[in-house]
């Protein structure tokens, strides 16, 4: 069983090799699968503090992805398979898991990722084995700088795209002076450090260094109370999920909006809002990938989702979905589902589907690039309807979302 | 950093110290007469503010009853545990309670999470402040959140009367007795048993207190008690085992310390008591309010 899928492997390599030769680009092709099935892997928390912004929903879409690919390529009906598999928000068990579903599960592809240091770990191992993977839910910049890996793509966003989106727009709408905070690890660092160079380069100031607070972390009064005394025009947390719950419900806790501290958020997640009601965010400004009421075409995948899963989708599962399907549609152009037959069908493609508009995956460092939208988020009185959380702002262009690349230090 | 926003952190200091002397205090009261180190004591906080949220949920029962019922459940529940489980360990040496105290934990904090998932569907969910209590309030030199101001002074008032109870009264005579020396207690015709139930019924009690009362600035989740009750072990070393009053008095002083510590170097604000008890078990081996077993 290995050896032959080893064998298939080689052959298939050195099939695609001839495909993409122009010699064999003329000669009749036909689909080369290892062990005749495309496996989608995903990569994700099902019982932790991300669960419920990818988990068992990300799976879902995953699932969707391969149901509707089967349906509209007929070659390939019953030859997609999706896994879901719990990686803790672990780094060594989101290593151990990668390598345990693409050495014994036979996984072709990863998809998914939450948490950095999770991702990176997992690109690690799929880099060695050669397998595609698509993080959509980590944000690290990492992956696509130092960390760059040939076979990892980083999709939907990322911590340089957030800080650039909500750092410049809340600048230029007048919140021009910051107190920030962030969590002490790689997410929150970075993130402090991009958010800090976007408010500056918009000619806002920090009031005073920002702080680092311990993570995970509950009590946030200590710094809602300098945030009191300082009177900066905005309050900018990095925290993310559960940590950013705690910090918007002691925000208003304290009273600083109506002190006129405005609230600026690093990361934010459909989830949160729903799990302090709305009124609790009413007004702060983030950056988003996509929501799924953005538009008719989005609403109408957003209703099948809901009516497969029960919830609505978030940005990240969303995600997934348009991950797994550009991936499915990378395995049919390439005509294999080789690694690196599918990374040069990847490179350089220009697409757009429900989830990314004007989406081009750069060749140079694996960033996938697409439109992203500055949302404020509307008072509960202001919904129209269930779900209904954002107000846009702005559309900021695919090609002025994301970290030039100039800047990139990805080599792979 | 001027000497006004100081101030303000001290006061900011009491709400969480209002935590610590309520979870310590219950693990004083506990270890003082058992001679238990109840490691499941920060899962049956947790165990409070998911009691309370539960009770909103199934039976719709807001802030007020549940602040009164949820350590009553916690309290019985605790008293349950003591009887069938804990009390046969008490021959056994310490390491013993300590494994069972710990396994429960995990235990109780995989169940709450399973059953918030599968009937909630949510990982954490939050806790509605009680109307009267919710705002802020202009103290002149600070804008502080009516509900903090509450959890300062009902924890200040918990703690006041349980020291009173156990230090001045007739009950508080008999249970320091059944624990100096259970044997002569008995032979002037006191149940120790029953009174030891009881004891730790109220330890646990006033953990599920102090968890109520975090519901509604805290989001109630399954390890909300798992960061807490490590600094409460540390405060409780610091106040000196099994110590009523130092228990009380180091719950407040750690939390004052935490936040003026936060305040003046975040990084520092986790690890500041830490240093103070590697300090005091150097110094005063026995903690600050504690007296060496010789001299009890």
């Amino acid at each position: 069983m290995k050896r032959s899928n080893i064998n298939t492997l080689i052959a298939t390599a050195a099939l695609s090799g001839l495909i993409l030769s122009p010699l064999g680009a003329a000669s009749a092709q036909s689909l080369k699968l290892s062990n005749d099935l495309i496996k989608i892997g995903v990569l994700t928390d099902l019982s932790g503090v991300y669960s419920e912004l990818s988990g068992q929903g990300s799976v879902k879409a995953a699932q969707m992805a391969a149901e509707d690919f089967m349906a509209k390529n007929k070659s390939f009906a019953g030859k997609v398979q999706v896994i879901g598999v719990d990686h803790q928000n672990k780094a060594d068990v989101a290593s151990n898991k990668a390598a345990e579903m693409i050495d014994r599960q036979n996984v072709d592809m990863l998809v998914d990722m939450p948490t950095s240091s999770a991702a990176l770990a997992a690109s690690e191992v799929a880099k060695t084995k050669k397998i595609p993977t698509f993080v959509v839910t980590g944000a690290t910049t990492a992956l696509t700088n130092e960390k760059c890996s040939k076979y990892t793509f980083h999709y939907a966003y990322d911590n340089y795209m957030l800080a650039n989106g909500t750092g410049s727009a809340v600048t230029k709408r007048g919140g021009t002076s910051w107190y920030i905070i962030y969590p002490n690890y790689a997410f929150g660092q970075d993130l402090n450090r991009q958010m800090t160079a976007a408010i500056q380069d918009n000619k806002g100031k920090l009031v005073t260094p920002s702080d680092a607070t311990p993570f995970p972390n509950t009590d946030f009064s200590t710094y809602l109370l300098k945030a009191q005394s300082l009177k900066p025009k905005i309050f900018g947390t990095m925290q993310a999920g559960n940590d950013l719950v705690n910090v918007v419900k002691q925000y208003n806790e304290f009273g600083l909006r109506q002190q006129g501290i405005g609230l600026g958020i690093g990361l934010l997640f459909e989830t949160d809002v729903a799990a302090l009601g709305q009124d609790a965010f009413a007004g702060a400004i983030a950056t988003v990938p996509w929501y799924w009421n953005l538009d008719q075409r989005s609403r109408d995948w957003a209703a099948r989702f809901e009516k497969a899963f029960g919830k609505k989708p978030t940005w990240a599962q969303a995600g997934v979905y348009s991950a797994s399907t550009t991936y499915l549609q990378s395995v049919a152009r390439a005509k294999s589902d080789n690694g690196d037959a599918v990374v040069k069908a990847l490179e350089g493609h220009r697409f757009s589907d429900f989830f990314a508009r004007s989406a081009y995956i750069r060749p140079q460092d694996h960033r996938m690039i697409l439109d992203v939208y500055t949302v404020q988020i509307k008072p509960k009185a202001q919904a129209k309807e269930n779900g209904d959380y954002f107000t846009k702002i702005a559309t900021i262009p695919a090609a002025k979302a994301f970290m030039p690349l100039a800047e990139s230090k990805c080599k792979f | 950093m001027n000497t006004q926003f100081l101030l303000i952190q001290v006061f900011n200091g009491l709400v969480n110290g209002a935590f610590y002397a309520l979870l310590s205090l219950g693990l004083a009261v506990i270890f003082g007469m058992l001679r238990i180190v109840n490691f499941m004591h920060g899962a049956l906080y947790m165990l409070g503010a998911f009691v309370a949220f539960a009770l909103g949920q199934i039976l719709g029962l807001g802030f007020w009853p549940s602040l009164v019922l949820a350590p009553l459940l916690v309290a019985l529940l605790g008293m349950a545990l003591e009887r069938t489980l804990l009390s046969r360990l008490y021959g056994l040496e310490p390491s013993y309670n300590l494994l069972l105290t710990f396994g429960l934990t995990l235990l109780t904090q995989d169940l709450v999470k399973q059953v918030m998932l599968s009937q909630y569907a949510v990982s954490s969910a939050p806790y509605t402040t009680p109307t009267v209590l919710t705002g802020v309030v202009n103290l002149g030199f600070v804008v502080f959140p009516k509900y903090r101001l509450f959890v300062i002074a009902l924890a200040l008032v918990v703690c006041l009367v349980t020291w009173f109870v156990i230090e001045k009264t007739r009950v508080g005579a008999i249970v320091r007795a059944s624990t100096e020396n259970p044997v002569v207690t008995r032979s002037l015709g006191i149940d120790v048993g029953k009174w030891v139930t009881g004891v730790f019924g109220v330890g646990v009690g006033l953990a599920g207190l102090a968890g109520v009362l975090a519901a509604p600035i805290y989001s109630v989740e399954p390890y909300m008690g798992a960061e807490l009750i490590i600094t409460t072990f540390a405060v409780v070393v610091i106040g000196g085992m099994g110590s009523i009053l130092g228990s009380i008095v180091t719950g407040f002083a750690v939390g004052v310390l935490a936040a003026v510590g936060a305040a003046v170097y975040p990084p520092m604000a986790n690890t500041l008591v830490f240093v103070l008890m590697a300090v005091v078990l150097l110094v005063r081996p026995t903690g600050l309010f504690g007296l060496p077993e010789g001299a009890r």
